[in-house]
């Protein structure tokens, strides 16, 4: 059941595209074709699904407050999180090497089609952003961290899919002069995201109580100025 | 301007306008939208962004004769992680508010587009001097985008400008609010970001006619 929430909430609620605005530079960048788009969605939701639990373990084993116990009790006491960016990304840099040069050994098709784009994928925002929602939303198993990653993943595919396909339509049509390109598709993009938007409400029936814990930590997190703003309209609203 | 030749001053003014990193270059869209439902956040971003750029030029360029050219993209990370832990370090200790606002945000100017591009663009090509000068100018142009964004979101959405209610009070019905003015609370969600930059992008390719795409 926590799979499957995760699964959907990070796909449709979390979307890294329309919710946090992750990996828009390759999403804006290569989304000029349908079938190069496939190609690095692909490679993202690849990457990602390797790097989120090998920044899992990282995370519980090295970087946490305490988390050097299993070395013995004189190193409980420290806190190397500060340390967590430049972890991450040389994991990252470091997984998306092994990982070209393992597909290019045994599968060199698979290798031409992802090939290109795995080097761009080492400073998508899309993967360090993972990681770094991975540790921040404290998830708590290797499995859920392995979710998250190939969830996340396939979010951000389906966004520049979408994105691609709608780019190669709009070739055809009359947008003035200057949108055309870069302007137009900001614009689009937003009225997608609105659009995503209206999957927040999906978790919020069936069992209440999990799900309503979760986004209240969340919004405390993320979104607290944006709620009180909220507050404050809901409150002249009822005066 | 004595301290700076006509050359090197064209590195400051072009990223402002005609050749910025966000509505030109497309380079570091994904900060620059996440984070400027406040003016001050976005403030803040900006000058980050400025400090990692500036100094990660200048570090680039002075090692650019030694490092392989193989290994340079790791190389560029571990030099903007090791920046970007100290700023990060430095908000904490200073503002830890907005280090909590701006939450892995700080982080992902790691991989913003615009620092990996300038150094593969300029810093490897460049002197310690100039691309200071190229780090500085493509960090303002970035700056004042988000300033903008940052400036109709906060207005439009909420009211107010860096936390000062500019427009008066919406609870005690004051300025503006007498007459019926309401906050327009979409302003603050995410999808008007890419809209207010959209509209930023029309503005100025309708001024500027050689900036249009076919």
């Amino acid at each position: 059941m926590e799979h499957i929430e995760l699964f959907f909430k990070s796909i449709f609620i979390d979307n890294m595209v329309f919710a946090t605005f992750l990996g828009m530079c390759s999403y804006l960048a290569v989304s000029k074709k349908v079938s190069t788009a496939v190609g690095l969605g692909a490679a993202v939701v690849f990457v990602l699904a390797v790097t989120v639990p090998v920044n899992w373990l990282l995370d519980q084993y090295i970087l946490q407050p305490g988390a050097l116990k299993w070395l013995g009790a004189e190193y409980a006491e420290y806190d190397l999180s500060f340390l967590s960016f430049i972890m991450f990304i040389a994991t990252i840099a470091t997984m998306v090497q092994l990982v070209e040069i393992v597909v290019e050994k045994f599968s060199p098709s698979l290798y031409n089609s992802l090939g290109i784009f795995l080097p761009l994928i080492a400073v998508n925002c899309a993967i360090l952003g993972g990681s770094l929602f991975m540790q921040s939303r404290e998830i708590q198993t290797i499995g859920l961290a392995f979710n998250y990653g190939i969830s996340s993943g396939i979010g951000w595919f389906l966004a520049i899919l979408a994105i691609a396909a709608i780019r190669e339509k709009i070739r055809y049509s009359n947008v003035p002069a200057p949108l055309r390109g870069l302007g137009i598709t900001f614009i689009i993009t937003g009225l997608m995201a609105i659009g995503f938007m209206s999957f927040g409400g999906m978790l919020t029936g069936g069992d209440e109580e999990a799900p309503a814990e979760e986004k209240a930590a969340k919004i405390e997190k993320k979104e607290d100025t944006k709620e009180d703003i909220e507050v404050a309209n809901n409150i002249k609203v009822i005066k | 301007m004595g301290l700076l030749s006509k050359k090197d001053a064209k590195l400051i003014t072009d990223p402002l306008a005609d050749n910025n990193p966000i509505t030109i270059q497309v380079l570091g869209i994904c900060s620059a939208l996440a984070i400027t439902a406040q003016l001050k956040a976005s403030i803040v971003m900006a000058v980050s962004v400025m400090a990692v750029l500036g100094i990660g030029n200048v570090v680039i360029s002075l090692m650019r004769n030694i490092i392989p050219s193989k290994i340079r993209i790791i190389v560029q990370l571990v030099v903007v992680a090791a920046l970007v832990i100290i700023v990060d370090q430095v908000l904490k200790a200073f503002s830890y508010e907005l280090s909590k606002t701006l939450s892995v945000f700080v982080g992902l100017i790691i991989t913003n587009c615009i620092i990996m591009g300038r150094f593969e663009a300029f810093a490897l090509g460049n002197g310690p001097w100039r691309s200071f000068l190229d780090g500085i100018g493509n960090a303002l142009g970035y700056g004042v985008i988000l300033v903008i964004v940052g400036f109709f979101r906060e207005l439009l959405g909420s009211g107010t400008l860096l936390g000062f209610k500019v427009l008066g009070d919406p609870i005690e019905k004051t300025g503006l609010y007498a007459i019926g003015y309401e906050n327009n609370g979409f302003m603050l969600l995410s999808p008007m970001a890419l809209i207010v930059v959209g509209i930023i992008i029309w503005v100025q390719r309708s001024r500027n006619k050689d900036l249009i795409e076919d």
